[in-house]
């Protein structure tokens, strides 16, 4: 799979940072966004677009902060996937602001063993 | 993080040399070495609630067990280790990480109390008496 140039169309939005693991039967794809509840993330395949947005709770009042480092704007990235990647088969789990996603091979492209008769 | 340790080796030397500043190679490679990308630092947040400081430090994929948080007269460190396997594409920052905050103002230390939360750590350090804000109404002459 390939990653889209990191660059966001949307200036409000901010771009999690990724890591790609390789794995047997496909790949998997740990998303870091801190702040996100497990329901406010949304995911969607569009051809062999994966998009992955995550939006963070609305602040309530809250006073100005003495020290200000962490970027409150939501979360988007898009992937293209590769091919082999069945994306029917994606699976996704959220721990701790930590989003993974599965993403299998389809069968025809997982490697196999073929014995000599 | 670790702060590199400048090494005299010769103190009766007083000329200046630009290379008396350097630090060893041993810590030039220990300071590398121990992130494995470079020092990093989650980012963080201090906010003045009132009656308590509040400190929020952003951090995807830890344990609660993971915090090392230390409060020590009116600084507040936290301190840990995240491990990042190796991986065909890494952007996650992996090692040991430690931050500092100065507080602004005294807190009753016994009462602080720290939670994690979808990636977020939050301590919430309550002021000492004198510490909070309170109200001056203008009296009658």
């Amino acid at each position: 799979m390939s990653h889209e140039p990191a660059t966001n169309p949307d200036a409000r939005t901010t771009t999690p940072a990724a890591t790609v693991h390789s794995t047997t039967d496909g790949w998997t794809l740990e998303l870091e966004m801190p702040g996100v509840p497990r329901d406010a993330v949304e995911i969607s395949c569009h051809d062999d677009m994966l998009t992955v947005i995550g939006r963070r709770p609305a602040t309530t009042e809250e006073p100005a902060p003495l020290h200000a480092e962490i970027d409150h704007s939501d979360y988007q990235r898009a992937f293209r996937l590769d091919p082999a990647i069945d994306a029917a088969a994606i699976t996704a789990s959220m721990e701790q602001g930590l989003l993974t996603l599965v993403l299998p091979k389809a069968e025809a492209a997982k490697p196999r063993k073929v014995a000599v008769a | 993080m670790k702060l590199i340790h400048y090494t005299h080796n010769h103190p009766g030397l007083t000329a200046w040399s630009p290379f008396n500043r350097l630090a060893t190679w041993a810590d030039l490679f220990e300071t590398a070495f121990e992130t494995g990308h470079g020092a990093w630092a989650p980012p963080l947040d201090l906010l003045d609630r009132g009656g308590h400081l509040e400190v929020r430090l952003e951090l995807a994929g830890m344990k609660r067990e993971d915090f090392d948080i230390t409060l020590e007269d009116d600084t507040l460190t936290i301190a840990g280790r995240r491990e990042v396997s190796n991986a065909v594409r890494n952007e996650r920052p992996g090692g040991s990480f430690s931050r500092s905050v100065t507080l602004p103002s005294p807190v009753e230390s016994a009462q602080a109390t720290a939670s994690y939360e979808n990636g977020v750590l939050t301590i919430r350090l309550p002021k000492t008496e004198a510490a909070k804000p309170r109200r001056i109404t203008v009296g009658n002459n």
